[in-house]
């Protein structure tokens, strides 16, 4: 690694710790219905937005309510997105002229946009029109994103408020988010992007004569503001196939640092929005050095594996299918930080990772996306983490445990081990059933450990609503759309049920107030046990599958194999 | 606290029955109650159908059979763990119950009075109990006043008086009337007195699962079902592995393993141990002779953080006693402690006898003969609010002394033609000031000067308020005095707070309002007035000697009747869920050092080429000899940790009153790291003495 590398990845994080308490100030604001500085320009848009749908934003409703108009409104937006997809050949906006989709691909792309995976197992730029890119995939990426905050939302809610069953209004919440979160942050990235070079257009493909006098068929489109949105929301459905690695996708190194910024930015702010609606920003802090401490311990394994090299080839670092434009530093920052988002985005193909960076792309995901992890669900994610923590470690203080003044009792218990249960029950059943059975090892492209590896992360991918791929997988098939499609549906309602669940429960409870012989959440001792369950809950149960997979592969390259 | 009580921990009949009783406990029904143990009877069940198969067609493994014993050990030794606790509880129950079992009962019926087995009384029954006679069950007296010996429940040999109305009407059975005779009625159900409600509370069949440990279980199930997808996913990736690396598929994972595998995951520590723990605070309770009637109660007395403290007998000593003589003008310090001492000789009050202690000590005034002296003793009455002696001394004087409030004497004194000095005055609202009570002494028309009358704060209760407080726990003292006294006295004890002038109801509210504002409130109380609030409070500790309706209100009982108890019980509480909680973490933890045993030995020939050994062989961090002898360790390891961990299951985790920091701290270090590391050590030396 050369200084430049170091500085900036340094720059990197300084930029995101710094943009944290300002961006989550504003966000705690805006759900509280506070005054905040987007209120005068699009105040009357939110107004205009309830009258015209018929909510009443005073109106709040209990969490089986809040549930069912979550799931309502995703099941819409999945029936669309599916819909236009079977028919886009008949639909307009189609300058390429491209086929309607197979039903099984509709149906995982559909799911896919919907649990804010954002997994393709198309490509983007050969297979769907503008219309669906545009009017599905594009709406679901702030949509979904919006799903994700409000969740968060209605537990912060629970947990702050007492003796009430009120969670919030639904409608209110992504309203909010959409309007005054995503949709300006989008704006400013997009024009930035545009200004970097990313195209922005309705062409349909241009065919050009290169130097050689050959023909060569470009594609075109609305790119950045699809960018935009799949970087901001931890989407991370490319327009292209080749997604950030495409250089109308990420022309230059500034629009490369921009879009790695732009996953992180709003994960790492909600953590503030969260210390401040539970009235605490310490403990908002306490959970971004949590996630802070994960993601820089994996980046850092992971830069160490790539830059000790391959033995085989004498230790050089491998170029091969990392992003050659920005260096490995950059191909490996981006995996960590994609993987850990839950974004799924690439700039760099993650099969082409060392095993061991590989492995850290999948421990992030397995860990069920809670460093950092997707807007919104990485953070309540974490919640139940804390819970799960709080109730094996705050016994030891000799009192019933609390969170927040809470007390952690048998249904929390049981909603948050149902939440840890849906996503290891999708990666580890789902592999195994691919693993024995033709149709899920027809698809593998490599053999060995590395196969195994595609298998696996694929699931872990789906389960975490991560998105991002062991590309050597061709996931096209009957078998895969559908699987895959089941995992992510598991895993996204798997978890927002339990969570909204436990806000219901929490929020009924009274608040016991803190004293000296109150478990303590907020000091370098909880972040410690913290990071201990979530390694040991989280992380031991992938232990044998991971043996199987990257830990093997890493040993047999050190003694000279490669797959 | 008796020393009959304290059981010893490895009493022979106790582990005979015991272990009897863990072969009883194999029955699949009550099994089942505990899921982490059920895993592992049936992954036991499994291997031994291996094992049997195996002979039938002629083959042997020793491995399989070594694995299906130490399975079956593991099962064993929860439920002796489960057994032993039982039967301490039930023996330190039996000792109590020993004496009612074949009383007979003098029941009347009508006019007249039946002979009835005590066992046959049903609540609402009348009997007659004489001295001499022992008490048939818990009851009340409705009429007569009789002393009872309760030393077969508290282990106090002093007899204690029980009467009908006030507070000290309710009556336990199993104990014996010395003198007297009373009427008592029943007021429990037959097998429904507290004695049996406690037998019920330690026998694991009859427990009923307190709240935290139905959430506790929940997570240890979870965990255990997470862990059993981890295993049984396994011959599918190995499968997919073995192929790859060119072997065939008849070397995949076999029963033996996997179960094995999935009973070192699953937390089989902590769900061995968990009814234990559970029953062993029951008794811990009860070694300090407190009775719970609910598991659930222990539990809330961890979390308890208020307590309110009656400032009478439990912060003080009871009454107030004479500390000093300040003389007035013209009069010496003896002078007025003879006269202090003579107007009390015959005073029988607590605080007349300690006036005549402080004279002795003070002075050494010895007692003098009323007879002699022709004196007459001036009892204390409401209306005149003073005591003394009228005596004449041999020259035929009359001699007036007398104490009392300030008020009375002031007008005694002026009522002689004498003068109430000012400066006695200004020494009155000075004491009354500090909390203390002055009593003022004057003979004829001379005031002598001021008796000092104080509250005793107990010994070493200051040092435990202070320990509360780091404990994070805040008491408030519930006096009837005045602000003022109230004042005083909580600042020289070092409680957080006070309520002066209080009445029953203010108790009731008080404890409402500490409940809103998110707190759980600890009392304890003796008199029927207290039962409200006892029934009010998350944790109400009746004494046993007061009425039977506070004993219905709260939730435990205190058979010494010592109101200090509530803080006992407070750690007692603590220490059962610390002990929980321990115990979690440790079990957890060990999964690390497991996996690191289990996995590099079913793996180890994956990718392995001619040599035989692969590259996941470089897990095998402990260097254990061979993967079967890995495994049998790691099986081995996990059962013998479940029995040597059963006496820090029954005594509980060594309790410090520190704050919940330090507490979690220390734990952390011991059974967080511990639970880390000791596995790889201990997986280690049994592996090396295997391949002895």
């Amino acid at each position: 690694m050369t200084t430049g590398d170091i500085l900036q990845v340094i720059l990197f994080f300084v930029v995101i710790i710094a943009i944290t308490p300002f961006l989550g100030n504003f966000m705690s604001r805006v759900f509280t219905g506070k005054r905040h500085i987007m209120m005068p320009a699009l105040g009357w848009l939110e107004k205009l937005t309830y009258r015209f749908s018929g909510v009443n934003p005073e109106e709040e409703s209990n969490w089986k309510e809040y549930a069912i108009g979550l799931l309502m409104f995703n099941l819409i937006g999945f029936v669309f997105v599916f819909l236009i997809q079977l028919f886009q050949a008949q639909l307009p906006m189609n300058p390429a002229v491209l086929p309607n989709v197979s039903w099984h691909s509709a149906f995982n792309t559909a799911v896919s946009f919907m649990t804010n995976t954002n997994w393709q197992g198309y490509a983007g730029e050969t297979t769907l029109s503008f219309a669906v890119q545009m009017v599905g995939l594009t709406v679901q990426n702030f949509v979904s994103a919006a799903t994700g905050m409000a969740v968060l939302l209605a537990l912060i809610r629970g947990i702050s408020r007492k003796t009430t069953d009120k969670l919030g209004n639904f409608w209110t919440d992504i309203t909010r988010s959409i309007l005054y979160v995503l949709i300006p942050l989008s704006i400013v990235l997009a024009i930035l992007l545009v200004g970097q070079g990313v195209v922005q257009n309705f062409k349909g493909h241009e065919t050009i004569g290169t130097l050689q006098g050959t023909q060569q068929i470009i594609p075109m489109g609305p790119a950045a503001s699809q960018i935009a949105i799949k970087q901001l929301g931890s989407n991370g459905g490319g327009f292209f196939n080749a997604n950030s690695a495409h250089p109308f996708e990420n022309p230059t190194p500034f629009s490369n640092f921009l879009e790695l910024l732009s996953i992180l930015i709003i994960p790492a702010a909600l953590t503030f929005t969260y210390g401040k609606l539970v009235g605490s920003t310490r403990q908002g802090w306490i959970i971004f050095s949590t996630m802070m401490i994960l993601l820089i311990a994996g980046l850092s394994i992971s830069l160490y594996s790539e830059y000790s090299g391959n033995p085989v080839f004498g230790h050089l670092p491998l170029m091969e299918g990392k992003e050659t434009r920005f260096g490995i530093t950059n191909s490996v920052l981006w995996s960590t930080v994609t993987t850990a988002v839950s974004s799924g985005s690439v700039n760099a193909m993650h099969a082409s990772l060392s095993p061991l960076a590989g492995m850290v792309a999948m421990i992030n995901i397995m860990l069920g996306e809670v460093v950092f992890g997707g807007v919104g669900a990485g953070l309540y994610g974490m919640v139940i983490f804390i819970i799960l923590t709080v109730f094996i470690a705050g016994l030891m203080v000799g009192r019933t445990p609390e969170y927040l003044g809470k007390k952690i009792e048998a249904f929390e218990v049981k909603m948050a081990i149902l939440s840890v249960l849906a996503p290891s029950f999708v990666i580890l059943i789902f592999t195994a059933w691919a693993s024995v059975s033709q149709a899920g090892l027809s698809g593998l492209n490599n053999s060995g450990p590395h196969g195994f590896s595609e298998m696996l992360y694929a699931y872990a991918s789906a389960a975490g609503n991560n998105g991002s791929a062991f590309a050597g997988l061709n996931a096209n098939t009957v078998f895969y759309n559908l699987t895959l499609g089941f995992g992510m549906l598991i895993g996204r309602f798997g978890v927002i049920i339990p969570v909204l669940a436990i806000a219901g429960n929490m929020a009924g409870k009274n608040i016991t107030p803190g004293s000296s012989g109150t478990f303590r959440t907020d000091n370098w001792l909880f972040i410690g046990l913290l990071i201990a369950v979530i390694l040991i809950v989280g992380g031991l149960t992938f232990f044998p599958a991971l043996s199987f997979g990257p830990i093997i592969e890493h040993l047999l390259m050190k003694s000279g194999i490669t797959f | 606290m008796s020393s009959k009580q304290n059981i010893s921990l490895f009493n022979r009949r106790i582990l005979l029955q015991a272990a009897i009783e863990s072969l009883v406990k194999l029955n699949p029904t009550l099994l089942i109650k505990n899921p982490v143990i059920f895993i592992v009877a049936v992954g036991s069940a499994l291997t031994s159908i291996t094992v049997i198969t195996d002979l039938v067609d002629g083959r042997f493994s020793i491995f399989n059979f070594q694995i299906c014993i130490w399975l079956w050990i593991t099962v064993l030794f929860a439920n002796f763990s489960e057994a032993i606790a039982e039967g301490r509880g039930k023996a330190q129950a039996e000792s109590l119950r020993k004496n009612r079992t074949q009383t007979k009962a003098r029941k009347i019926s009508g006019q007249q009075e039946i002979e009835v087995l005590a066992g046959e009384l049903k609540k609402g029954d009348i009997v007659i109990c004489e001295a001499g006679d022992v008490i048939p069950s818990d009851g009340e007296v409705i009429d007569g006043i009789a002393s009872v010996d309760e030393s077969a429940i508290t282990g106090e040999s002093a007899p204690v008086i029980r009467e009908s109305g006030g507070d000290r009407s309710a009556v336990t059975g199993g104990t014996k009337v010395i003198s007297d005779r009373m009427i008592v009625r029943i007021t429990s159900e037959p097998g429904n007195t507290f004695i049996d409600r406690m037998i019920a509370l330690v026998e694991g069949a009859k427990r009923q699962k307190t709240p935290n440990e139905i959430a506790l279980s929940i997570l240890l199930s979870g965990l255990s079902i997470i862990f059993l997808l981890a295993v049984v996913t396994l011959p599918a990736f190995f499968g997919y592995s073995l192929k790859a690396s060119g072997k065939s598929l008849s070397e995949n994972l076999t029963l033996t393993v996997l179960i094995s595998l999935l009973v070192c995951l699953i937390p089989t520590t902590i769900g061995g141990l968990l009814s234990a723990i559970g029953i062993s605070g029951m008794d811990r309770l009860l070694q300090h002779n407190v009775i719970a009637t609910s598991g659930r109660a222990i539990e809330a007395a961890g979390d308890v953080d208020v307590l309110l403290l009656d400032k009478t007998g439990t912060i003080t000593l009871g009454n107030r006693m004479a500390t000093d003589f300040i003389p007035g003008d013209d009069v010496t310090p003896e002078e007025l402690a003879d006269a202090s001492q003579l107007s009390s000789l015959s005073d029988e009050t607590p605080e007349g006898r300690s006036i005549v202690i402080l004279a002795k000590e003070r002075f050494n005034i010895r007692g003098r003969d009323m007879q002699t002296l022709q004196a007459s003793f001036i009892p204390f009455t409401a209306q005149s609010r003073m005591s003394g002696l009228d005596f004449r001394t041999p020259d035929g004087a009359l001699h007036q002394i007398r104490k009392g409030s300030s008020e009375a004497i002031r007008s005694f004194v002026q009522n002689n033609n004498g003068f109430y000095p000012q400066k006695i005055q200004d020494i009155v609202s000075d004491l009354a000031h500090q909390g203390a009570t002055p009593l003022v002494v004057a003979e004829g028309n001379k005031v002598l000067g001021v008796i000092l009358l104080k509250d005793i704060v107990k010994g070493g209760i200051r040092q435990r308020f202070s320990e509360l407080r780091k404990m994070g726990i805040r008491t408030v003292m519930i006096t009837g005095d005045n602000a003022l006294t109230a004042a005083a006295i909580a600042a020289e004890a070092g409680v957080d707070d006070f309520m002066a002038e209080a009445r029953p109801e203010d108790k009731l509210r008080r404890i409402r309002d500490e409940q809103a504002r998110g707190h759980l409130v600890g009392m304890i109380g003796d008199g029927t007035n207290d039962a409200p609030a006892l029934a009010q409070a998350d944790v109400g500790i009746a004494m046993n000697s007061g009425t039977q309706a506070a004993r219905e209100a709260g939730n435990m009982v205190d058979l010494d009747s010592n109101p200090t108890k509530l803080i006992e019980v407070v750690e007692v509480g603590k220490q059962l869920l610390m002990t929980r909680g321990a115990l979690t973490t440790f079990s957890i933890a060990n999964d690390v050092a497991k996996y690191f045993a289990i996995i590099p030995a079913i793996a180890l020939s994956l990718y392995s080429g001619k040599s035989g050994v692969g590259p996941l062989s470089a897990l095998n961090v402990m260097n254990l000899g061979s993967p079967q002898s890995a495994i049998l360790s790691a099986v081995i390891f996990n059962a013998i940790i479940i029995i040597l961990l059963v006496p820090l299951a029954l005594k509980g985790v060594r309790y410090k009153p520190v704050s919940a920091n330090n507490a979690l701290m220390r734990n952390l270090m011991i059974f967080g790291l511990g639970g880390l590391v000791a596995p790889f050590i201990g997986i280690k030396l049994i592996d090396i003495l295997i391949n002895l």
